[in-house]
């Protein structure tokens, strides 16, 4: 049986030196425990995956990390302050200090894709209405949708969707980003470009960013740290570099690691 | 030899202890029922608190969503209303008609429909009318977007979804439905003409001139508030249940039609209360 990831095994960083901290953290849905004894701290600059098989408690776990799911018990740290705890206003200004990327992209669908994007600048800064039309435009840029800046959701496919809801997700300019299993539903080349934008977000504009993913091939393209989720023991059982964890990590760690990257082979030969 | 097939075991046969008993599935449905006025109450202290944030001008309502709901929910629905209600004016004259000529009272006919659709038929069936169209339309509206995660994408934000979401629609059914309201209980009014002209010989003259002579502003007063009453309601109606789907298809449609149920139900409720209340209170 793999065994829990003790909290002192978690790579020390001083903590005003850390853009995410999790501290023992339980997620639960009413009685039913997802999550317990989660603990991690992410530094800015970090590619950071978490990774496990379905049911395992990712998207719960990412919830309770964009202040969507309170936690049964543990804390959320954003940059050294409580996601849950304090004043309504600070936690609306703390909520914009990062960018969350949905499964399904989650587009305002009775709004243009110009105005998913120009809404937020509209809201929380104080430039004209041409000013946040021009870097909207330019964020649509970034990932290829220029063109599609006032077609409305409906019209794009799930693709554009996503690098949609990306852009709109980096409106704010964020130093932090969430996604949620950005390359479901992607084919194989714009899954290739997507992960080229975050290694370009994290290395041109120092972006942290938390991902969740089923796609291993994808958590080894970008990711600095993996976060391996069981569904067994409903905790997190390994936290590494993929590689370390690949050749010394947990015995279902490695074997679940080696399924995904022999079916990658296997699927690249054929 | 061909091997055989498996054989079949027979289902076992549930364990009595383990099937819930009469008092538990009572106990059960009475704690969900309190578990959904739980919600509705914290739902309603929200869009409360969302109002005071509007007063005191620090809520996120654009004006453009106002705008957009305005006219989503007050031309397109005209059409269906002014039939509706010029069908019950018609009733309204018709039978009335029937009752008064017996005592050779037909004129009066004009005072029973002004009364009857002023101050409390053209609320009631506008408010019935919009919950069907536009309560349903709220929570199809917000449960798709709960399904489609697009509520938390603006949590995430930061943004209120009950200023964002909530506000416009909710202001937009109080500012429309009372010129709604006062629109069909017109057509009702002039189609209570129909009969009373040509079935019962009321001259339209007179007909009109009875009409402006009953109708007071109690009445009117009564009439509006009543109606707007029933049109903030069905908004609360639509909307709560919209924005407390659950994340699937189906659970639209579930929501959708617990709108539709739930605004006709506090509609109902409420036309009794306030016509009993304003009766007493002598108005």
């Amino acid at each position: 049986m793999a065994q829990p990831l003790a909290s002192h095994e978690v790579k020390a960083t001083p903590e005003v030196q850390v853009q995410v901290v999790a501290r023992g953290l339980t997620v639960a849905h009413g009685a039913s425990v997802v999550l317990q004894g989660i603990s991690f701290q992410i530094p800015p600059g970090e590619v950071f995956v978490i990774v496990g098989v379905s049911g395992s408690g990712k998207s719960s776990l990412l919830r309770a990390l964009i202040g969507l799911q309170p936690p049964a018990a543990g804390q959320v740290l954003i940059e050294g302050q409580d996601l849950y705890v304090g004043a309504e206003a600070d936690l609306q200004r703390l909520r914009r200090r990062f960018g969350v990327m949905f499964q399904a992209g989650a587009l305002w669908s009775a709004m243009s894709v110009g105005e998913n994007l120009m809404l937020p600048l509209q809201m929380f800064t104080r430039q004209t209405p041409a000013a946040c039309e021009h870097q909207a435009r330019a964020k649509l840029a970034l990932v290829g949708l220029e063109s599609e800046f006032d077609l409305m959701p409906a019209k794009l496919s799930g693709g554009m969707r996503k690098r949609a809801a990306l852009a709109r997700a980096l409106a704010l300019d964020p130093p932090l980003l969430f996604l949620d299993e950005p390359g479901s539903g992607l084919d194989p080349v714009n899954a290739a470009r997507l992960d080229a934008l975050i290694l370009q977000l994290r290395d041109q504009l120092g972006t942290t960013v938390v991902m969740v993913t089923h796609d291993i091939d994808s958590a080894f393209a970008v990711a600095d740290r993996v976060l391996f989720l069981d569904e067994m023991d409903k905790t997190m059982t390994a936290l590494d570099h993929p590689q370390a964890l690949l050749q010394h990590g947990p015995p279902r760690v490695q074997s679940f690691l080696k399924r995904r990257t022999a079916r990658s082979e296997a699927g690249s030969l054929a | 030899m061909a091997p055989s097939a498996a054989p079949t075991l027979p289902a076992p046969p549930p364990d009595p202890a383990r099937l819930p008993g009469a008092v538990s599935r009572l106990g059960q449905r009475v704690q969900a029922g309190l578990d959904e006025a739980r919600i509705t109450i914290a739902f309603v202290g929200q869009v409360l608190q969302g109002v005071g944030r509007l007063l005191r001008g620090r809520s996120g309502l654009r004006r453009s969503d106002l705008l957009r709901q305005i006219d989503l929910t007050g031309p397109m629905s005209l059409p269906i209303v002014s039939l509706t209600c010029a069908l019950v004016g018609l009733m309204l004259g018709y039978m009335g008609g029937a009752q008064l000529q017996r005592m050779g009272a037909e004129i009066y006919i004009a005072d029973i429909v002004t009364v009857g659709m002023v101050r409390e038929l053209a609320g009631l069936m506008t408010g019935m009318i919009l919950a069907g169209r536009v309560g349903a339309s709220f929570a199809a509206q917000l449960g798709s977007m709960q399904a489609g995660e697009e509520i938390d994408a603006l949590r995430v934000l930061g943004v209120n979804p009950i200023d964002h979401l909530v506000m416009p629609r909710l202001l937009a059914l109080v500012m429309v439905a009372p010129l709604i309201m006062a629109y069909t209980a017109l057509v009702g009014v002039l189609a209570g003409l129909v009969p009373a002209t040509l079935v019962y010989g009321v001259p339209a003259a007179e007909y009109l001139n009875r009409c402006v002579q009953a109708l007071t502003w109690t009445h009117l007063w009564i009439g509006v508030f009543k109606c707007t009453l029933y049109a903030a309601l069905l908004a609360l109606a639509g909307c709560r249940e919209g924005l407390h789907a659950g994340r699937d298809a189906q659970a639209v449609g579930v929501a959708t039609t617990a709108a539709v149920v739930k605004g006709l139900v506090w509609i109902i409720v409420a036309a009794c209360a306030t016509t009993v209340m304003l009766q007493s209170l002598g108005f």
